[in-house]
């Protein structure tokens, strides 16, 4: 099977970074229904930091709504969930991020993923149809596997907000 | 038994600044009642009403946001109980009208037509729940409801209504969004 290339075939990444990134992208909200991948790297330090409120919700979709009713009043959130909430929430995703074009920004882990493999080359059938299906739906989408992708973050949320247009980022590394 | 439009009728002239969210046949009916920019229609994912009125209420807590919710939509994201109570916006108003069918969907019954609203929305934790069967009673109690702190809750137990024309374009018209984005975020 093929291999990440470059720098995401090995390497660390620094959920503190990450944090940092999002922190600097002007978002005030992070929306979430827990996911191992980043439990305790993003989403116990996010709990725990005043400059993000966190909102707990109960299924995956929620989110979608929340954060397009707080983009109608300037307010920008991220939403981190899992990639079978991501799978679950496909119809909310089509209706109001894609077709309302709302500025969607969703930040997934990639459950039982191989970092040293690249998404589309995984074993794992969910994790393997996650970039084809964001794809077939116009979603920009960009890996997360090492430190030095973190610097793709705040561009794409930037954009994202700027163009109101969804964005996914696919965490394939817990981080640390 | 209420009729839907009846109650919208009654709740219209309560209505001032607030943002008000519908979705399917509660929007169909609340757009003809009252035509209005701070009006927020949501079509094409059903049952996320409740959340995109929480995102409006977390993002501008000085305006009050009505929720116009339907029993078949609810029952597609009853969770949304449960996080709007943890989040307890003060300045939400969530009301479903109860009819027991899918409207919009044919008519169909909802899986269990008696299910008690009122009472998940009290044991998910709103600050105030209601439960109205007669238009009475509503008329003279919508005022206060819609002055209380939030989350308030209200099931309204209507009749299924007439056919109804759902106008999806209207409803889902890109202008009227951009107005709407316009006219909530206008500061006084």
């Amino acid at each position: 099977m093929p291999g990440v290339s470059g720098a995401a075939a090995s390497g660390a990444l620094n959920g503190g970074g990450i944090i940092a990134a999002i922190k600097s992208s002007g978002i005030e909200y992070v929306l979430s229904v827990p996911d191992i991948v980043t439990s305790s790297g993003l989403l116990r330090p996010i709990a725990q930091d005043p400059e993000l409120r966190l909102i707990r919700v109960c299924k995956e979709d929620e989110c979608i709504g929340i954060a397009s009713g707080l983009s109608y009043c300037d307010k920008r959130a991220l939403i981190l969930i899992q990639h079978t909430g991501f799978l679950d929430s496909l119809n909310a995703i089509r209706g109001i991020a894609v077709e309302y074009k709302q500025p969607i920004c969703m930040m997934v882990g990639l459950l039982q993923h191989d970092p040293e493999l690249a998404p589309r080359a995984s074993p794992r059938y969910g994790v393997r149809i996650v970039e084809p299906i964001l794809d077939d739906m116009g979603i920009p989408h960009h890996l997360i596997g090492v430190d030095a992708d973190v610097a793709k973050i705040q561009p794409a949320i930037d954009k994202a907000y700027a163009e109101s247009a969804p964005v996914a980022f696919l965490v394939g590394r817990s981080p640390t | 038994m209420m009729k839907r439009d009846e109650c919208f009728r009654v709740l219209a002239r309560h209505i001032t600044d607030e943002a008000v969210v519908a979705t399917y046949s509660s929007a169909v009916d609340w757009v003809e009642i009252a035509p209005r920019v701070l009006n927020y229609t949501s079509i094409g994912a059903m049952g996320l009403d409740s959340s995109h009125g929480l995102g409006l209420a977390l993002g501008r807590p000085d305006k009050r946001v009505v929720v116009l919710q339907g029993d078949g939509s609810l029952l597609m994201n009853l969770g949304s109980l449960v996080t709007i109570a943890a989040v307890a916006p003060k300045n939400l108003i969530h009301l479903v009208t109860h009819n027991g069918t899918y409207e919009a969907n044919g008519g169909h019954p909802i899986p269990y037509p008696k299910v008690d609203f009122a009472g998940a929305a009290r044991a998910a934790g709103y600050a105030a729940v209601y439960d109205f069967s007669n238009i009475d009673v509503f008329t003279q109690q919508v005022g206060y409801l819609l002055g209380q702190d939030g989350p308030v809750f209200a099931t309204l137990h209507v009749e299924p209504s007439k056919a109804l024309t759902y106008d999806y374009p209207s409803l889902y018209d890109p202008a009227k969004r951009r107005a709407f984005k316009a006219a909530w975020q206008a500061r006084d």
